[in-house]
């Protein structure tokens, strides 16, 4: 308790005082999972309207790949991607490996699947019939697509929290890409994982508390995003 | 009769191996009010959907406004039609915003007034803020009708559109399309169960049973000397199969 209390002391301190590596590697954590985050949603909420709409051969075989994406373990994301980059891999010439890049890459394969599966259940719950009254008002496909992406917004935002909480607290995949290097690529996780290791528990814990401000401060922007829709 | 805006010609549509229309000659013709009337599974809504372009037949020949169809339809034609469905489907959003969709979707202009137009024709002014959310089925369902009829439509396709309505909406869904009709010359074509209705607004009555047309004939015609003894039973209200 007396752990926590003193943790809770610090990180006020460090946030007050501005301490430069703090802000380095609160800096690094944004810049990394917000650039995942972006490009998962990107590419996440289209194919995910995509999947949801669009009948095609296989679709029940990609849904099961994808909902098994959901579940990928990230250490495992993080082993792939480190075969893939490493100096031997087939990705090895653009020498990625621990680098922010790395980083980057294994957070959008794990949080991709969470964008993509949320997005189409939440797509998948707009009123079937309502792609064809668009339709007959004279909406081209992509209107009507965005029309129901824009009625399952709120299971979008859902999809978006989803993919951003499992990448800000992932620490697997971005310690074994990123190599955990000091000014360069640790982030917030890995930086505790380091801290707690050397038994600077105090610091450790500062960082959590830090690393939970941020997820909450996020998750509420983004709720705020959905307006009114949660009957407040 | 005015001239046809749809001829449809030996027209079968098929569901899987189910055969759910088979219209050997219809015309609806422009300008007037054709009201396709018969039981469940007579296919009248599978009619309207080919009449709205939302699904293609699976044989025959549907020709719009003199020109024969064959494949996607242009956007351009799609737009000349709209259709308002049984249960009303409207966005989230205010009943001001789902009556201003179609209109956006074509990047018109002057949308506020013709909105404000619109809503006040079909008496909800007073709700063009509010979330559609809060809104009764009638009114629901002449938010639908005024987003249909702003963009101001050569053809207005109803399907069942006061199946769900207490007489008081039915009614006034009934003389806002007939005014519709009388002063703005859309022809309209309404799939309805009653009779009743199909006498008070139609000028041309198209009776359909398990997907082929009985009899189509002009609203006088179809309910003083139907030529059809089945058409003459239905009139009369009674069990037709």
């Amino acid at each position: 308790m007396g752990d926590l209390f003193r943790g809770a002391i610090q990180a006020l301190r460090l946030i007050l005082a501005l301490d430069p590596q703090v802000l380095s590697i609160l800096g690094l954590t944004l810049r990394v999972t917000g650039i995942a985050l972006l490009f998962s949603t990107l590419i996440g909420v289209p194919l995910g309207g995509l999947f949801a709409l669009r009948r095609f051969v296989g679709k029940r075989v990609v849904i099961a790949f994808l909902y098994t994406g959901m579940g990928l373990p990230p250490v495992v994301v993080g082993l792939f991607v480190y075969l893939l980059l490493s100096r031997s891999g087939p990705l090895g010439y653009l020498g990625w490996l621990f680098t922010p890049r790395a980083m980057i890459v294994s957070q959008v394969i794990i949080s991709l699947p969470l964008v993509v599966g949320f997005t189409m259940a939440s797509v998948m719950g707009v009123d079937p019939d309502l792609r064809r009254q668009l339709a007959s008002l004279g909406a081209t496909s992509w209107q009507a697509t965005w029309a129901i992406l824009k009625e399952a917004r709120t299971g979008v935002i859902v999809s978006i929290v989803a993919g951003f909480g499992s990448i800000i607290s992932e620490v697997g995949a971005v310690m074994l890409v990123g190599g955990n290097i000091e000014g360069y690529t640790r982030t917030l996780t890995t930086a505790i994982v380091l801290e707690t290791r050397k038994g600077s528990f105090d610091l450790a814990i500062a960082l959590g508390i830090i690393l939970l401000a941020l997820s909450f401060v996020a998750n509420v922007a983004m709720l705020s995003l959905q307006g009114k829709r949660l009957g407040e | 009769m005015n001239s046809p805006v749809y001829e449809l010609r030996d027209v079968v549509k098929l569901y899987g191996q189910r055969e759910v229309l088979h219209l050997g000659h219809l015309v609806i013709p422009h300008g007037e009010i054709t009201c396709v009337v018969g039981p469940n599974g007579a296919g009248k809504s599978s009619l309207l959907r080919l009449l709205n372009f939302l699904e293609s037949p699976t044989s025959g020949q549907i020709t719009f406004d003199g020109r024969p169809l064959n494949g996607k339809v242009p956007l351009s034609l799609r737009r000349r039609v709209t259709m308002v469905f049984q249960r009303p489907i409207l966005l989230s959003a205010s009943v001001r915003d789902n009556v201003a969709y179609g209109l956006k979707l074509r990047g018109e202009k002057e949308v506020e007034a013709r909105v404000s137009q619109v809503l006040d024709l079909v008496g909800l002014s007073q709700f063009a803020r509010a979330s559609v959310k809060t809104l009764s089925g009638g009114e629901a369902q002449r938010v639908a009708l005024a987003r249909a009829i702003v963009i101001e439509p050569e053809v207005l396709l109803l399907d069942e559109p006061t199946a769900n309505l207490d007489p008081y909406n039915g009614s006034l869904i009934e003389k806002i399309v007939a005014e519709l009709n009388r002063e703005r010359g859309i022809a309209i074509a309404v799939v309805t169960h009653s009779v009743f209705q199909a006498k008070r607004l139609a000028h041309q009555v198209a009776f359909l049973l398990g997907g082929r047309e009985i009899e189509v004939a002009p609203a006088e015609q179809f309910f003083s000397t139907p030529a059809n003894p089945r058409t003459a039973a239905f009139v009369r209200g009674e069990m037709v199969y």
